[in-house]
């Protein structure tokens, strides 16, 4: 661990009983966060925990209700960001504040440009770039544009615009959300870099294996209360855990043995192209059987996506065929292969999974809208309607703030999902693919959606899931196909998988099938 | 929240108060423009009031407004479905030729046979002149605001020619068609009109409005239909991976739409024009039912108020030189009002840009709450 970077003696950050309250409603109460030189401190609490409420004080962009901020050991009034980052306080935000157009360095200088009498003075600008990158090991390339670089590239990007603006601390919210592995890992060693240079950074989210790997405290958030600070070294994930939910969290899926049934899903010889038109799934074969979890293990871009696109007929394939009990469904509607029996949970839950204008209870029909009792003679019939989504809000634990009638976009990331588990799951059809289902959600609702599909699997149906979470396919899989260049290059059961393995055959290491 | 709330915050949260400011902006602007003219603007407003408020003055409006509220109501049809109907002033002409035709040639079938074929083949032409340019973007991808506005045009030469051909073509001196059949028209009777004081072009097509309006406002609420078309309009992926067909409901919409551009066409000729001219330049339903479709937030009722507004001042306006006035201050009036409605579309995206960390913040935390009270 980094702790001996940490400065125990200089505090930079104190905030000391914050309470902020919107309305008659209190979204910190009384919490306290002392962050030192040179320390790592992660803010954790569950999706709608006042994490972000409280770090939004920090930062200027709201005031508390009571309550001192202390930097430096000075307290300061925040009117503003503007405050914060004279103050020496950067934030890097959950969805990138960036110029899509603009080049890597026109960014980072966005604001503060050097000039040359009433010219930008863009060499200088350049320069100064590439000096900090430098100084901090950020590479970057100053000269490429922001819509062309990774989604890992524009974060390190926004880093350094905090870090140019002359920030020694440095707030991240929710930093890994979108990133990949690899890209986390690399984020991690960034951020030991910086503090071994006497920044301090704040990191707020809910990966508990983000914490243990990177953070040396961790403060805890639950319902808008101050539960405690912990040093991280002395705790498991699991304490974390249970200290952020209230109650104690099963990671252990319970899966009873089961022996699979007859072929649902028979994948044979699938070509496909990317959107460039490069052959990115080439002559790929895969089966799953009634009353099994198949895991797709890769690394993303290795074909997965198309491969299910394909599978659900949202994209064309060249070549090949996919049998869901027996009826082809290669280059067919959605629609058809929902008919034949294919229902999925989509990798992109407000893209693909939901129209959020629409209200819960209208996504909840969304693929049975047309049929009886939600319909009758091309009539929608709300009583059956919201009778159906009152009761699929009980059995699935949604949480949707008042009122069937609300629109999904209102809801928070784990409700979107589970109004799609819900209605995916109720649809009862033989094969379930799920795509990265737990991704952006806290422990609790985690736990839930792993349940619900190892309940599926339970109950006889066939069940794909890709996910890029290596822990999620190793503990529900009961085979773990490994993808790699458009191909299953390996097929192991899932009790017999350990990490270094399946990282190198995902890596193009392995045996042929 | 503690916070209080500026003017602003609250205008931009309710549509119908920010509707209302943007039509007195208007009329400001309009006051403006008079006061500059050295007019006065009490004369002129009051003149505006007065002749759109008598009985007869008031059945004009309403004559007017019959061919905006349809017209209106085709193209909030298309913004609910995530189309945007700029073509309604081709599919308005198509449907009025249309009817116009089936009305010179088939004059002589009785009324109750006559007016249902003439709306009809209004509604077909409409709905054609509506999917040709649907299929344009669902088989080859062609932009429909660009192929939308090239039909209109295409539109606008086709009725001049149809106008042209001796069949339909006035037998006298006149550029237009020959006048429709008198069992194609639905002009209240002659006698009624005189003794209730009505003015001479009073008909019913009002009702046909009406009609339209529960209608659309039933397609869009209550059936299966009205939920595919806003799926799609709304969240085209979501709406395809949930098993609706995009392309076809994409047709589908557009052929609706045209559908009731067309018949505000066939209500139009058959109620107030009688026959149709030969064009010198678009004659402007089509862009007047945007306008209408804006300001009745393209609610089907919204619509229906929204058309007799409109219907008040082209009456109105047209009054406006016997006090000097030029008619035109509508058209300036008009502008400002949807100048108005659509800057704030622009004000609302700038402050959404600006406070989107704080609001993000305040969302978090009313979730928060309400799972707390859950």
């Amino acid at each position: 661990m980094s702790k001996q970077y940490v400065d125990m003696n200089t505090p930079v950050i104190e905030m000391r009983n914050i309470v902020k309250k919107f309305g008659d409603f209190t979204a910190n109460d009384g919490i306290n966060l002392t962050v030192h030189k040179g320390e790592i401190h992660a803010i954790l609490g569950e999706n709608g925990a006042g994490k972000s409420t409280l770090m939004n004080q920090l930062y200027g962009l709201l005031k508390p209700t009571s309550g001192d901020i202390l930097v430096n050991g000075r307290k300061i009034e925040m009117n503003n960001p503007r405050d914060a980052i004279d103050a020496g306080i950067g934030m890097v935000h959950q969805h990138f504040m960036l110029v899509q157009p603009f080049t890597v360095t026109e960014n980072i200088v966005l604001g503060t440009e050097p000039r040359k009498g009433i010219a930008l003075d863009m060499v200088k600008a350049r320069q100064n770039v590439v000096e900090i990158s430098e100084r901090y090991g950020l590479s970057i390339d100053p000269d490429a544009k922001i819509e062309d670089i990774s989604v890992g590239m524009q974060q390190r990007v926004e880093i350094l615009k905090a870090l140019y603006r002359g920030a020694d601390i440095l707030i991240l919210d929710e930093p890994t959300s979108s990133l990949t592995p690899q890209e986390i890992v690399e984020l991690i060693a960034i951020m030991h870099n910086l503090v071994k240079d006497g920044k301090s950074i704040i990191i707020i989210t809910h990966k508990l294996k983000e914490i243990k790997e990177s953070a040396d405290f961790c403060t805890i958030i639950r319902m808008g209360k101050y539960i405690g600070t912990v040093d991280v070294d002395t705790v498991t994930e699991n304490d974390l855990a249970s200290m952020m939910v209230g109650r104690n969290v099963t990671f252990k899926v319970d899966k009873p043995p089961q022996e699979p049934g007859e072929v649902v899903l028979d994948v044979k010889d699938l070509h496909c192209l990317d959107y460039r038109g490069v052959e990115i799934v080439r002559g790929l074969d895969l089966q799953v059987r009634r009353g099994e979890i198949v895991g797709i293990a890769g690394i993303d871009g290795n074909g997965q996506t198309e491969l299910v696109e394909v599978i659900t007929g949202l994209r064309r394939g060249t070549s090949g065929q996919v049998l869901v009990n027996g009826v082809d469904v290669f280059n067919k509607a959605p629609n058809f292969g929902f008919k034949n029996g294919v229902s999925s949970i989509p990798a992109d839950r407000q893209k693909h999974g939901l129209v959020l204008d629409f209200s819960i209870e209208d996504n909840l029909i969304l693929q049975n809208y047309g049929k009886e009792p939600y319909s009758k003679k091309s009539v929608l019939q709300r009583d059956p309607i919201f009778a159906h989504a009152t009761d699929s809000i009980e059995k699935y634990d949604i949480r949707p703030g008042g009122s069937e009638k609300r629109a999904a976009g209102t809801l928070s990331g784990g409700n979107q999902q589970k109004v799609i588990i819900a209605r995916e799951v109720q649809n009862d059809k033989d094969l379930l693919i799920a795509v990265n289902p737990t991704r952006g959600l806290d422990v609790g609702a985690i736990e839930y959606v792993h349940k619900y599909i190892v309940d599926q699997r339970n109950k006889g149906k066939a069940v794909l899931l890709v996910s890029f979470e290596l822990d999620e396919i190793m503990s529900l899989s009961d085979i773990i196909d490994v993808i790699f260049d458009g191909q299953i290059v390996a097929s192991i059961p899932g009790g017999e998988a350990n990490e270094n393995d399946l990282g190198l055959m995902m890596a193009g290491g392995g045996k042929k099938a | 929240m503690t916070k209080k709330r500026t003017f602003l915050e609250i205008v931009s949260e309710n549509r119908f108060l920010h509707i209302l400011i943007s039509i007195l902006l208007g009329f400001l602007v309009g006051a403006v423009f008079l006061a500059i003219m050295g007019l006065s603007v009490g004369e002129a407003y009051g003149r505006l009031i007065t002749s759109v408020t008598s009985l007869k003055g008031f059945s004009y409006v309403v004559v007017y407004a019959i061919p905006y509220i349809v017209v209106g109501l085709s193209v909030a049809f298309s913004f609910k479905t995530g189309v945007f109907n700029i073509g309604a002033e081709g599919q308005f002409v198509v449907g009025s030729m249309a009817a116009a035709v089936v009305a010179i040639l088939a004059g002589g079938l009785p009324k109750v046979v006559l007016i249902p074929l003439c709306f009809l083949a209004a509604m077909i032409g409409g709905a054609v002149w509506g999917i040709i340019v649907g299929f344009l973007k669902t088989r080859w991808g062609i932009n429909e605001v660009l192929s939308m506005i090239m039909f209109n045009w295409v539109a606008f030469y086709l009725s001049n020619y149809i106008a042209g051909i001796p069949a339909i073509h006035s037998d006298g001196t006149a550029e237009a068609t020959k006048n429709i059949s008198a069992n194609a028209s639905t002009l209240l009777p002659t006698a009624f009109i005189n003794r209730a004081g009505l003015c001479p072009t009073a008909n019913w097509g009002i009702l046909v409005a009406i009609a339209a309006t529960i209608l659309v406002w039933f397609i869009i609420e209550k059936t299966t239909l009205g939920y595919e078309l806003k799926a799609v309009g709304s969240n085209k992926f979501a709406a395809e991976y949930g098993g609706i067909g995009v392309n076809r409901s994409i047709l589908t919409a557009l052929g609706i739409s045209g559908a009731l551009a067309g018949l505000g066409g066939a209500l139009q000729l058959m109620g107030m024009g009688g026959r149709i001219s030969v064009f010198s330049s678009q004659e402007g339903f089509g862009f007047a039912g945007i306008v209408v479709a804006l300001i009745g937030c393209s609610n089907p009722f919204g619509v229906l108020i929204a058309g007799l507004f409109y219907g008040a001042l082209t009456y109105g306006g047209s009054k406006l030189n016997l006090v000097g006035a030029p008619t035109q201050l509508i058209s300036v009036i008009v502008g400002t009002v949807v100048f108005f409605i659509a800057i704030s579309v622009i004000f609302e995206n700038l402050k959404r840009i600006r406070s989107r960390a704080r609001r993000n913040a305040e969302n978090a935390a009313r979730k928060a709450k309400e799972e707390q009270q859950k």
